[in-house]
């Protein structure tokens, strides 16, 4: 699959439309997840802070699945010099970095009335906030390089090396004492977290995932466009 | 309204703007994003029928 679309002919011609069913399939799924969520009772120590977790989570998860497109696109891009890799990985950044600041915003919203505090610097929030400025960094250091493939490989290299961060997030609940709590979803034992809220997150997860999955391949596709602009642009001017 | 209440509880005041963050985010992404793509189709379109 990831082969076949590798050509950019035949990405552009799936991404047409994949693009937009994979939004509609988004907005049903968010919309249901939701709804589901908002009539889900109180947690017994939580209260409606819970409702919080609908939006946090998914956008916390979604945040480490951009970076690892932009991981697995930038080793592509290096490795292979694939162009499409290389507009995938650009394309990917942007989004990256508004998920992040979600997850990072409406953690601090959950935070503040269930902590007491806004923000601390414990493992989890302090890696999240590297992962933001991984994607800031990222974008930041392409923006800085005139030349195109310097800016790609450049960007590649970092994002390759950022890529440590990921597990650190995921296990920093368990490596260190945080005050964010430690993993209920994806554990050895199965989930801690009642059915009924499980079944909202994950739904709006998958919704997430897809919305993700529509603005990447919208993006990537306008990488496409701006490129093909921009060397019949320099073909113009030559002749 | 009753609705409403129930939805957020005391917490209105940290659960509304989650959820309006959330909102205005995917608003920006989703504009942004579309804007992106109709520009560089719109001017690779121009360009090559300018070539052509």
């Amino acid at each position: 699959m990831i082969a076949a679309l590798a050509n950019p002919h035949r990405f552009m011609a799936f991404s047409r439309w994949a693009a937009p069913g994979l939004g509609v399939v988004a907005a049903g799924l968010i919309g249901w997840g939701l709804a589901l969520g908002a009539v889900a009772p109180p947690d017994y120590q939580q209260g409606e802070t819970v409702r919080i977790m609908f939006i946090h989570v998914p956008a916390a998860w979604v945040a480490m699945l951009a970076y690892g497109c932009l991981g697995g696109a930038s080793f592509f891009s290096l490795v292979f010099r694939h162009t499409l890799a290389d507009a995938a990985a650009k394309a990917a950044a942007p989004l990256g970095a508004a998920f992040t600041l979600l997850a990072l915003v409406t953690g601090s919203l959950w935070g503040r009335p269930m902590w007491g505090t806004w923000w601390v610097w414990d493992a989890r929030l302090t890696s999240v906030l590297v992962l933001f400025l991984l994607f800031v960094g990222y974008m930041a250091l392409r923006a800085s390089i005139e030349d195109e493939a310097k800016a790609g490989r450049a960007g590649a290299i970092l994002a390759l090396i950022g890529l440590i961060n990921l597990p650190i997030i995921k296990f920093s609940v368990e490596w260190w004492n945080t005050l964010h709590q430690g993993e209920s979803i994806f554990r050895a034992g199965g989930p801690t977290l009642a059915a009924v809220y499980l079944i909202p997150l994950a739904i709006v997860g998958a919704g997430y995932s897809a919305a993700f999955g529509a603005l990447w391949m919208t993006r990537i596709r306008a990488e496409v466009w701006r490129r093909r602009a921009v060397s019949l642009a320099m073909r113009a001017a030559f002749q | 309204m009753n609705l409403l209440v129930q939805f957020a509880g005391e917490y209105g005041a940290f659960i509304w703007p989650a959820y309006g963050v959330s909102a205005l985010a995917f608003a920006w992404m989703i504009a942004d994003t579309l804007l992106r793509a109709r520009r560089w189709r719109r001017e690779a379109e121009r360009l090559e029928k300018a070539a052509a």
